[in-house]
């Protein structure tokens, strides 16, 4: 039995902003640290850690979602300028990253193209309906961007917005692991890959291990935004025809 | 550091006005991304405040999605449905455009 008063305190703490703020905060500080035990390996990503441990503290606590996002959208809100700020590492890297146009132009390109032809494919042939198929297809792009595109083409937006994440936490785990069995060393290839593919995501993976990779991620995330707007309307028009749909 | 706050937060409303009365698909904060890279660039400096916040920001930069990690689990019906085959799709495709991207990076360089 909880005595009445830590039952009432409760009440009043669980519908603050500040509760869930500070759950937030101190999740990710406990998960960073378990990633920084862990030598950042990358099966041990903080941003899953962190989420895991709220997930659950929300459902021991049977804390619905709006109210947890009372607290949470403060940090959710610095999304925007952090992405500003991204400004600053692709400066300070200008040398490199103009000596660079012609890779960052060409790796855009298939890496663009791939993530959004292999999804629908692969899709396709796992017999996915067409609504899915369309919600699929932006994956690789960050949220609002992704949402827009669903919604345009006739795809569901929710469902786009998992899929991004879902797609985002892939990529961040996985490009490790990935580039060393390709044996690519180069930095700037390995995080410009995870910023094409797996967004802001990618993009935190990359700025926690090294800051040139995280420079090039930047790079890639924001132009595939641009880049997979303009594609996915063309590729789903060719995919519609090939499917006979 | 309170004036490179002002810095990031005035070009992302920038982007976020610009974006709207252009009616442009891209996100305000980028377009306040690119201007921003345009004036520093011009400028020929970072300034040490803005250099030194922007480091902090991007070192954290994972914390920021944890919200949005913590909102998958609202739309667990919708994964529910086509489990096993949107993960699938997601793991395969996820792996070859990033292993696309690199190797043509890799390939492009060498030039």
């Amino acid at each position: 039995m909880i005595p009445e008063p830590v039952q009432s305190l409760w009440v009043y703490l669980a519908e603050r902003p500040l509760t869930w703020l500070t759950v937030t905060i101190a999740a990710y500080a406990a998960a960073d640290m378990v990633a920084k035990a862990l030598n950042r390996a990358p099966l041990a990503n903080p941003v899953v850690i962190a989420a895991a441990i709220i997930i659950a503290t929300l459902a021991v606590t049977g804390t619905p979602w709006p109210v947890y996002f009372e607290g949470a959208q403060f940090v959710h809100f610095l999304l925007g300028p952090a992405t500003v700020a991204l400004a600053v590492p692709l400066v300070e890297n200008w040398a490199t990253v103009r000596r660079s146009a012609v890779p960052i132009m060409a790796a855009l390109v298939v890496g663009s193209v791939v993530a959004v032809v292999s999804a629908i494919g692969m899709g396709f042939a796992l017999g996915l309906p067409p609504d899915v198929l369309v919600s699929l297809a932006p994956k690789s792009v960050t949220t609002p961007i992704a949402m827009g595109i669903a919604i345009q083409l006739g795809g569901i937006a929710s469902l786009t917005a998992v899929l991004v994440i879902s797609t985002g936490v892939i990529g961040a785990v996985a490009v490790t692991p990935l580039m060393n069995a390709l044996r690519i060393k180069d930095m700037a290839a390995r995080g410009f890959a995870v910023g094409v593919v797996a967004h802001g995501i990618g993009t935190a993976r990359a700025f926690q291990v090294d800051p040139l990779a995280g420079a090039f991620a930047g790079i890639g995330m924001a132009l595939n935004g641009a880049v997979t707007a303009l594609i996915v309307p063309a590729i789903l028009i060719a995919a519609a025809r090939f499917m006979g749909g | 550091m309170i004036n490179a706050l002002v810095v990031l937060l005035s070009f992302q409303l920038g982007g976020e006005i610009a974006a709207r009365l252009l009616a442009l698909p891209i996100p305000g904060p980028v377009l306040g991304a690119a201007a921003l890279v345009a004036v520093l660039l011009v400028r020929g400096t970072i300034p040490p405040a803005l250099k030194s916040t922007a480091g902090v920001i991007l070192t954290n930069l994972s914390l920021l999605f944890v919200p949005a990690a913590v909102g998958v689990i609202e739309y667990r019906a919708v994964f529910a449905d086509y489990g096993l085959a949107l993960v699938a799709t997601l793991l395969v495709s996820t792996l070859v455009a990033m292993a696309a991207a690199a190797l043509t990076f890799r390939a492009a360089s060498r030039r």
